[in-house]
């Protein structure tokens, strides 16, 4: 601990069971970096938490305005959470802008910290508003915190060889120690980060930490709060140990599990799209673990070189979001045709067409089920919080290699970049599913459409000798893999490549319902509104409804026994961020039933409580 | 196996009926590549045949080597996916003016500028033939087809200066009637290292018949086309009388003696590019043979030096170094 820990220590200390913070600034501010480094402090503390990044599409939206807002919070806590929490406790504004954009959503009676140093006239107009919302009444009924953070950082940098412009850099870390102090947290993680991020640039990473522990300090000096907060290490996690992961880091990680678990190496063939892209960064990290990483001219060109790179005997992904999928429909439906192993992450937005790239939105079911030319069924599994989204890409290997089939892994923008504790796995502990390449042709000859009980056609690389064969996108004669026109052989193979994929259910586990057995309500979801129904039936289960829940990993196949589940409830509730599209997939699969679709589509992960009234609603009918 | 000894054109050839119609050129061009890859001393099971959609895109069917018949314009991206993976296949990409230049162009441009060791073969009929007859991105302008009943008003793509635009490093034209002059282009691309286009002149008899009979029928062909062969003078003519030389951004038509010497490998991909633009000059020789030929860097061998340096450098990567890393913390 440095010396500063203790300092201060004579103010009462308050035990919170969580707490909720958000950072906004401008774009250019920093804050995605002071709330990733406050999350990392706090996973090292043993808390349990959940983020919630919010960013504009813009890299730099002109400065002070509202749309340049960025904003990072972050929910840490003493007991097992599930979400980055509906309001946050504590909201730090670094400008006007950041605090009109976020002041809706503070709790009553919340904490706001306001950098005086950026609200001078000209920087109440930039956000566009008409008065000063320090003196207007915009902040009547929160603790308002007033410091000059502009002057603090550059009165603790005198004498720095960076420029004024540079030391105003060092803003968001001022920023994160004085949160430090006031959530009696340690600064060495983020000093040994720093000094590991500017290795380099010595004089950078000495301002940031002067800045950094002029903040804290600043919490002892200037008698800002009445109290520093206390939130204890979470006590029920699952033992084991543990580190911090975002969604696409889950998945970069999964995909070369998952490729190893099945003896084969990753090609990644992908096309930069937010808020995909740092898949395709991470994996092109990864090449010592033999991962061949290709950045195609357009999101067709990345998939098409991942089907090429499965040809030639890899696990072929190709990583994307709503706009690309589009783009990649034709030869998703050729891979259908081929019959190779081909992993297609989609990392949902909002849409329609470029919609909102940087906002989360359960956008893309039906086109991952549905979307292309014909009868081209494709397995598709979604993960629900960023460390499943290991276990998912996991088994979209495993479903790929086993069932020779282009598989889809949704995630979404809220996955993706938000981050939860992640328990490492035991590796002699993760299913091995090794691929098996034909080498030698059987006995009466080689048939590169010949089945085994999977229904699942052998798997040759080209350089084998004696097993030379072509393959392609025209409908293949039954076994011989010829090209065939013959009426029947289409019907055939149409049903055949449905029975494949619908096959696949035989392999997934019936999902476990959370609750009672039967009830009166049963909420249904997939995706990312796992931890907001989470969260919400536990809240309705507490106050004695019969309320249960239930999370589907495997969205197409649909797994078995669901009709017998949903039977044992008086209603079932479907909360999506989209306009109902699970809920139009039970209702055609599942006609006897009635399912109560619960939309919300504005690029944010509903809150809790709107659950809960949702459910409060329907169990009050 | 068979395979220790020599191929012949025949070992090939695969079990599938040749379904193009009858006077195709198709059928001379898969003679020729038959001819040639058998006497590459390479294996038939190391070769892959890629193609996209058309009529030249059925060309893997009918060879005995792995292949691939994918879908329209996209063979770059599966031929760069599996040359990547596997960069001891020698792969060969099929395609014509339809699916390499209009559907494809995008792909086109950025395997021929990423330089992956793929065998490029363009068929160019100047028509969409497998659709029944529809203008191409190479139809000359005033082609009355059935989507341009008065004429095609769109400007032609010029394949060999539009390959050089994208920095290939081989770019040659080669016609399909001129069975030996295809075979020895063909095994000068084959011979290259990195990616080499061929653009083949291919008669289309149904939709587009006789479309280069000006410049490639034999009894025209020696004066009305002049062979670029790298170190040799740029002669033409039944008499071998005319020539050309290249005259800062222009070429001009020479006695034979005064003739310049090819070279395919300057600095510069002017002279070829000049060259490349004579097609719009009737009175001149059409350029076929070698325009381009440079060594470069090649784009699977960077791709697959970088894994072999990362895991020189940090080891081959294990699973659980994957998991257990950065910041962690135990919970008991």
């Amino acid at each position: 601990m440095t010396q500063t820990r203790n300092v201060g220590a004579e103010l009462p200390s308050q035990q919170f069971e969580n707490v909720v913070i958000r950072f906004a600034g401008d774009s250019g501010d920093g804050m995605q970096i002071t709330g990733s480094q406050f999350t990392h402090t706090a996973a090292l503390l043993g808390n349990d938490l959940a983020t919630f990044p919010d960013f504009p599409a813009e890299i730099r939206a002109p400065a002070g305005t509202q749309p340049g807002v960025s904003g990072f919070q972050v929910r840490f806590s003493s007991s097992d959470i599930h979400t980055p929490g509906d309001r946050p406790d504590v909201l730090v504004a670094m400008n006007p802008a950041a605090l009109i954009v976020n002041i809706k959503d503070l709790a009553p009676g919340g904490i706001v910290i306001v950098n005086t140093g950026q609200f001078a006239e000209r920087d109440v107009a930039k956000a566009g508003l008409k008065s000063n919302p320090m003196t207007d009444g915009t902040l009547s009924g929160y603790r308002k915190i007033e410091i000059d953070i502009n002057d603090r950082v550059k009165r603790a940098l005198e004498g720095s060889p960076l420029s004024p412009k540079d030391v105003q850099r060092c803003k968001n870390f001022y920023t994160l120690g004085l949160m430090y102090w006031l959530y009696s947290r340690p600064l060495e993680p983020t000093i040994a980060w720093l000094k590991d991020k500017f290795g380099k640039k010595p004089e950078l990473a000495d301002a940031n930490i002067k800045a950094l522990t002029a903040g804290f300090n600043a919490g002892d000096i200037q008698e800002l709060f009445q109290a520093r907060y206390e939130v204890a290490p979470c006590t029920t996690m699952v033992p084991g140990t543990y580190r911090n992961i975002t969604g696409n880091e889950a998945v970069a990680i999964g995909l070369v599990a998952g490729a190893e678990l099945a003896n084969l190496k990753v090609f990644i063939g992908s096309y930069p799209i937010t808020p995909a892209t740092s898949i395709l960064e991470q994996l092109a990290s990864y090449k010592h673990y033999g991962v061949v990483s290709f950045q195609a001219e357009d999101e067709i060109a990345a998939i098409c070189s991942a089907i090429g790179g499965s040809y030639s005997g890899y696990l072929g992904v190709t990583t994307t979001s709503g706009p690309g999928m589009a783009l990649k429909t034709e030869a998703m439906g050729l891979a259908v045709s081929l019959e190779l192993p081909l992993v297609i992450v989609d990392v949902q937005r909002g849409g329609p067409s470029t919609g909102l790239p940087t906002k989360t939105e359960q956008a893309d079911l039906l086109q991952a089920i549905f979307g292309r030319n014909s009868e081209a069924p494709i397995p598709v599994i979604a993960a629900s919080t960023p460390s499943d989204a290991f276990d998912c890409a996991v088994e979209a290997c495993r479903i790929a290699v086993q069932y020779m089939t282009p598989v889809i892994l949704l995630s979404d923008g809220y996955i993706a970049n938000g981050a939860e504790p992640w328990r490492l796995p035991d590796v002699d502990k993760l299913p091995r599913f090794p691929a098996k390449f034909t080498t030698v042709a059987p006995e009466g000859g080689f048939l590169p459409y010949a089945r085994d009980e999977k229904r699942a056609r052998p798997w040759v690389k080209p350089g084998t000798p004696g097993l030379e064969h072509r393959i392609g996108g025209l409908e293949k004669a039954h076994l011989t893999g010829h090209i065939s026109y013959d009426p029947e052989n289409h019907d055939f193979m149409v049903r055949m490549r449905a029975a494949k994929v619908a096959g696949v259910r035989d392999s997934i586990p019936t999902p476990a319902v959370v609750g009672d057995k039967q009830g009166d309500l049963l909420v249904v979801g997939w995706g990312s509104t796992y931890g907001s129904i989470a969260s919400a039936v536990e809240i309705a289960r507490g106050k004695g409804q019969r309320v249960s829940r239930m999370h589907l990993r495997h969205v197409w196949p649909l797994p078995a026994g669901l009709d017998e589940i949903f039977a044992s409830y008086k209603a079932i509730l479907i909360p999506e961020m989209n306009l109902g599209q699970l809920a139009r997939v039970l209702r055609s699969e599942y006609q006897r039933h009635e399912f109560i679709s619960y939309s919300k589509v504005q690029g944010l992960p509903f809150k809790t409580f709107e659950l809960n009234d949702k459910i409060d609603a329907i169990l009050a009918r | 196996m068979a395979e220790t000894q020599a191929l012949t054109k025949k070992d090939l050839k695969s079990d599938q009926d040749v379904r193009w119609c009858p006077g195709c050129g198709d059928y001379s061009i898969l003679n020729s590549a038959q001819g040639v890859l058998a006497g590459l001393g390479i294996p038939r099971h190391q070769m892959v045949f890629v193609s996209g959609i058309g009529c030249s895109s059925r060309f893997p069917y009918y060879m005995n080597t792995y292949g691939m018949h994918s879908i329209h314009g996209r063979a770059p991206a599966f031929a760069t996916g599996i040359k990547l993976a596997n960069p001891e296949l020698t792969v060969w990409l099929v395609t014509g003016d339809g699916d390499g230049l209009s559907i494809g162009g995008n792909h086109m441009a950025h395997i021929l500028r990423r330089n992956v060791d793929v065998k490029i073969l363009l068929f160019n009929n100047e028509i969409y033939g497998l659709t029944k007859g529809q203008y191409s991105p190479t139809s000359r302008t005033g082609l009355k087809t059935k989507t341009s009943p008065m004429g095609s008003v769109d400007r032609p793509f010029n394949p060999v200066s539009f390959a050089l635009g994208c920095g290939a490093t081989f770019v040659a034209r080669t016609i399909d009637t001129h069975l030996k002059h295809m075979e020895a282009t063909l095994a000068a691309a084959a011979a290259h290292k990195g990616s080499a286009l061929v653009e083949i002149y291919q008669n289309c008899v149904i939709f587009n018949d006789g479309t280069f009979d000006s410049i490639a029928d034999k009894t025209l062909r020696d004066d009305k086309t002049i062979d670029l062969e790298p170190g040799k003078p740029l002669v033409f003519g039944k008499g071998r009388d005319k020539g050309l030389k290249v005259e800062g951004f222009d070429v001009r038509m020479v006695p034979a003696e005064s003739a310049d010497v090819w070279r395919a490998d300057t600095r510069s991909a002017g002279p070829a590019f000049v060259m490349s633009q004579l097609d719009s000059d009737p009175t001149m020789p059409r350029p076929i043979g070698v325009f381009r030929s440079v060594a470069a860097p090649i784009f699977n061998e960077g791709v697959q030096a970088q894994v072999r340096d990362a895991v020189a450098k940090k080891g081959a990567g294990k699973l659980r170094d994957l998991f257990y890393t950065g910041d962690m913390w135990d919970v008991r």
